[in-house]
């Protein structure tokens, strides 16, 4: 950095993290995170090749950390590649495999490394993945992580209540938050919860119920909690029917109105139906186009700070999706 | 009350290879309620394992016998008798109960029948659910008497997670979700706001996590162990 540019932009001390998504989010710019899933082995080739296809369309994509408690890279180490291509991570970490101690020195470290972002999770059950004899930990729950991490930046204390020598790691606290979870009366006042513990932005569960997150929302905006915390509303590009019932059916706390299935059907007309390539290139096709008319609607939604675009083992369809949706009109990277 | 159930009959004649005649013990509290351990379930495990002993043409003698409370050494004595000709001794109690038989008969194999599972009630004609962890300092006043220590799979101490959907745990449909609960009785007695408060790391120091637990009552220690710190 010159000496000029040093002397117009805001020093590092003043931001929380110095990271990238907190400098879009303080310009009050409409944010576009993305998600980047580590490979179920220690191909690091894997890793880079996702993060070069969202470098410079996001300003920062969540590493997830053992997905549906499926055993994968570490979402730290994953975040050091991203680092490495260009690419700022949100470190996702679950309450589900690591207790207040672990938590603290890996985010030692990741702050060590320059990481900047934290997602705070409870985690899926070990009992949908691929270990379910495994005991989990459940030490504290989300929100007690938030207020945790919370105090070892702003405070330089530990959990403990112990100094941190040196400072705290100087991360961007993110939660997760499902506006269509039960029970839907409390949702509002969890979210609410979130921000007090001190989470400076939120991720929501995908959204394809509009209406319902508009309500929601609307809550939201009545308690004041936008102004405390930035909502990102999370929205992904179906790849099929499918896709449509599985998503209805078997995640829970997940809304897919069923005119999507529809459309995504309609999309195929024509197609002869042993042409599966053909098939599902339109399915695709339609899929972003659904996702993309998503965007434009929740940006106008009063509260909603940005996007999170999950488009899970089709890192591609980001670029296309944020430039159709008119978030950007080229790389930045 | 503690929930218990037997282990698979297979399970229990390999315990028992080497054994020519054991003593199967009942206990009458817990075990009899739900229905694992007391006297009729101690007169069914005997009759199944002499049949299928007798059938692999390996008898075993089965000698059956009642406690009134298997955790308590004192309700043990009468069985010092009976384990005179026995080579091996079957406990139909809990986990405490095979472990109070183990350290009043030291020289004894001592076996465990039943697979103890939780602290619970029985919620229906034939069901046991789990309702306490033990975990040593009781948050039942701030949950409206729902423990989520025990009832959410999470162990949740600020609300629902994600994945909460129409009053059911995502872990399984079978199981109601614990804040749900929560939350619907908060409303009910118009107590909602209690919940809107940071509940703080729990000290998990009480719980299971701590080691093994020990209370003391100085005021019922006889005069001699006053002031001592356990029973060593
Ligand atoms: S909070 Fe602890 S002591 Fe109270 S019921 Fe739950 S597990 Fe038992
Ligand atoms: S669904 Fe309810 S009971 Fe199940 S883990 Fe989530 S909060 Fe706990």
């Amino acid at each position: 950095m010159s000496k000029l540019s040093a002397a117009v932009l805001p020093t590092d001390a003043t931001f929380k993290s110095g990271g990238n998504l907190e400098r879009v989010l303080a310009a009050g710019r409409f944010a576009v995170t993305a998600e980047l899933g580590p490979p179920r082995g220690c191909d690091a080739a894997a890793v880079r090749r996702k993060a070069q296809i969202l470098r410079g369309w996001v300003d920062a994509a969540n590493v997830t950390d053992n997905q549906a408690a499926v055993v994968h890279m570490g979402s730290i180490a994953t975040g050091l590649l991203m680092i490495s291509e260009g690419l700022e991570p949100i470190i996702q970490m679950t309450c589900r495999d690591r207790n207040r101690i672990a938590m603290q020195s890996d985010l030692l470290g990741a702050a060590a490394h320059g990481v900047h972002n934290l997602l705070c999770l409870s985690g899926d059950h070990q009992s949908m993945g691929d270990h379910p004899g495994a005991k989990n930990v459940h030490d504290i729950d989300s929100i007690q992580m938030v207020a945790m991490v919370r105090a070892m930046r702003d405070e330089n204390r530990f959990q403990s209540g112990k100094e941190i020598p040196g400072g705290g790691p100087r991360l961007l606290i993110g939660a997760a938050e499902n506006p269509f979870a039960d029970p839907a009366a409390m949702r509002p006042y969890r979210l609410r919860k979130k921000a007090q513990a001190g989470a400076d932005f939120i991720q929501t569960q995908l959204v394809y119920d509009v209406a319902r997150f508009r309500e929601f929302m609307k809550k939201v905006v009545d308690l004041g909690v936008h102004e405390k915390v930035s909502i990102l509303a999370g929205v992904g590009p179906l790849k099929s029917p499918g896709m449509a019932r599985h998503l209805r059916q078997n995640v829970p706390g997940m809304l897919v109105p069923e005119s999507y299935d529809a459309r995504l059907e309609a999309a195929v007309n024509g197609i002869d139906g042993r042409d599966k390539a053909e098939r599902s290139y339109a399915w695709r096709e339609e899929g972003k186009r659904i996702c993309v008319e998503l965007i434009q609607e929740i940006r106008e939604i009063e509260g909603v700070a940005g996007v999170h675009i999950m488009a899970i083992e089709w890192e591609e369809a980001v670029p296309e999706i944020v430039k159709a949706a008119g978030l950007r009109q080229a790389s930045q990277g | 009350m503690i929930v218990a159930e037997k282990k698979p009959l297979e399970a229990i004649a390999r315990m028992l290879e080497g054994s020519g005649r054991v003593l199967a013990v009942g206990c009458g509290t817990c075990v009899t309620v739900c229905f694992s351990g007391g006297s009729k379930e101690v007169a069914t495990l005997a009759a199944s394992l002499r049949m299928k002993r007798s059938i692999e043409d390996r008898p075993l003698a089965v000698v059956e016998a009642m406690v009134q409370r298997q955790c308590e050494w004192e309700y043990l004595e009468p069985l010092a008798e009976q384990m005179k000709n026995v080579d091996a001794v079957l406990s139909l109690g809990c986990g405490v109960g095979v472990q109070t038989l183990a350290e009043r008969f030291p020289t004894m194999r001592i076996l465990p029948a039943l697979n103890t599972l939780f602290m619970g009630l029985p919620s229906a004609q034939g069901v046991w659910e789990e309702r306490c962890q033990g975990c040593g300092s009781c948050v039942l006043d701030k949950t409206g008497g729902i423990c989520p220590v025990s009832r959410c799979a999470k162990q949740l101490f600020n609300g629902p997670c994600g994945g909460s959907q129409n009053g059911r745990c995502e872990v399984d449909e079978a199981t109601p979700c614990a804040w749900h609960m929560i939350w619907e009785r908060a409303e009910a007695l118009g107590m909602s706001e209690d919940l809107m408060s940071i509940e703080p790391p729990k000290d998990w120091g009480t719980s299971r996590d701590g080691g093994m637990r020990r209370m003391v009552r100085n005021d019922l220690r006889l005069p001699e162990d006053q002031d001592k710190e356990g029973n060593e």
